[in-house]
């Protein structure tokens, strides 16, 4: 493998977890719970489609197979996703929904901040503009996680039980396999191990204001690195992917 | 070749005027989403940067400058889109934020807003300049907006926020 094959697996992953949220929190569109919040997920939802599409496109680049993002997006099955497997946990209740939004945006912005400094000029390009988009998605979730938290015995309940369900896929976010370490050598790939205690501080400052509890780790879920998905993702892309499985080369 | 009698700066000049396809009142360039315009060998390269990453008016955007350009014969158009460096409010000129405010929108109050965990700085309501105002959602009807209301003359409005 070298160095530039490395880099197109580095920016399908992430242009992965970009489009798979994307396309989760576009499920809620006109479903939201109140108007603002309508407004709130799917501009959010749009910003995570136009990294998708920055990052796909460079993906493609590097690929050099003269394939669009499009094809990245609509013609790979699940086994050749890269995206965390956070992003394509339910939208479930508006209380998992934020559980999810709180911990990926905290670490987008830690990751995307170590990003910015990455020896690959575009990779850092796209970080240094997606930054300013993530600032906003986090402190929307944190606002909320207070707002639920330290709202009423019900909304409290619920986001305790969010916060618990979704532990489990927090652990993936600070792996680094032979791919990471390969371009963190080359000062490319962002190393998350030491973005983890600056995570952990972040989201407790949030729980302890919302006054939830803040869980300890134990099995945390592995795969999505290796291509390995809950049964989620199947049905995500069998819907995101309808068009193209159905009408090949439909264009707009 | 007919492309030879016009230079970069001409071509710059005949696309300028582009009106922002979602804020009607402001131009690309009044914006900053234009860039600029290069010569390479017969193509004249258009270089466009996005407001928010998936701003859905780029595409409409090529779109008018490829037209304009074909109109004044120029065949060999190409329009880039670049991430770098950022887009940021703060390319805003004085006369765009007036031209804003007139169109009721208000414009961003400060340069570029790197803070986090801040409610935005005041607004002012561009339609009876109060400051009393108070922010309604943090997203509007556009990526680059929040809502606001004004607590005196009780209107809501449009905020562009700081980027």
């Amino acid at each position: 493998m070298n160095t530039q094959e490395a880099t197109y697996k580095y920016a399908l992953r992430l242009g992965d977890s970009a489009l798979v949220l994307g396309h989760r929190l576009s499920e809620l569109c006109s479903k939201g719970p109140i108007l603002e919040e309508d407004l709130a997920l799917t501009n959010i939802s749009l910003d995570m489609i136009g990294r998708t599409q920055a990052l796909l496109k460079y993906a493609c680049e590097l690929e050099m197979q003269g394939k669009t993002e499009d094809d990245l997006a609509y013609r790979r099955s699940e086994n050749h996703y890269y995206n965390y497997l956070m992003t394509e946990q339910p939208n479930g209740d508006f209380a998992h929904t934020i559980a999810r939004q709180l911990f990926i945006s905290v670490f987008e912005y830690l990751f995307y901040t170590e990003l910015e400094k990455s020896k690959d000029a575009t990779l850092a390009a796209i970080a240094t503009k997606t930054l300013k988009e993530i600032k906003y998605h986090m402190q929307h979730s944190v606002e909320w996680t207070i707002r639920l938290g330290d709202g009423t015995a019900e909304s409290h309940k619920r986001m305790q039980t969010a916060i618990n369900d979704l532990w489990m896929y927090t652990g993936e976010f600070f792996e680094m396999d032979h791919l990471d370490m390969f371009l963190l050598h080359q000062h490319i790939a962002v190393d998350t191990h030491p973005l983890k205690a600056k995570w952990q501080d972040y989201i407790k400052t949030a729980l302890t204001e919302a006054t939830l509890i803040m869980p300890i780790d134990s099995y945390m879920q592995t795969g999505s690195k290796k291509g390995i998905h809950s049964e989620n993702l199947g049905h995500i892309l069998s819907e995101m992917q309808y068009l193209q499985r159905a009408y090949p080369d439909a264009k707009w | 070749m007919v492309t030879s009698n016009y230079s970069s700066e001409e071509v710059y000049d005949l696309i300028a005027g582009i009106p922002d396809p979602e804020i009607p009142v402001i131009t690309i360039k009044d914006l900053g989403i234009l860039r600029g315009v290069t010569l390479v060998d017969d193509t004249y390269v258009v270089t466009i940067t996005p407001t928010y990453t998936a701003c859905p008016a780029m595409g409409m955007i090529e779109d008018q400058i490829k037209e304009i350009l074909s109109a004044h014969h120029i065949p060999k158009v190409k329009v880039e889109l670049t991430y770098e460096p950022a887009w940021t409010t703060d390319w805003l000129t004085q006369e765009a934020k007036l031209k804003l405010k007139n169109y009721g929108i208000a414009p961003p109050s400060h340069s570029s807003c790197s803070k986090l965990f801040t409610v935005a700085d005041k607004v002012i309501c561009p339609r009876c300049n109060s400051t009393h105002t108070e922010l309604i959602s943090r997203f509007g009807s556009t990526a680059c907006k929040a809502l606001y209301k004004c607590d005196d003359c009780k209107e809501t409005f449009d905020y562009f926020k700081c980027h």
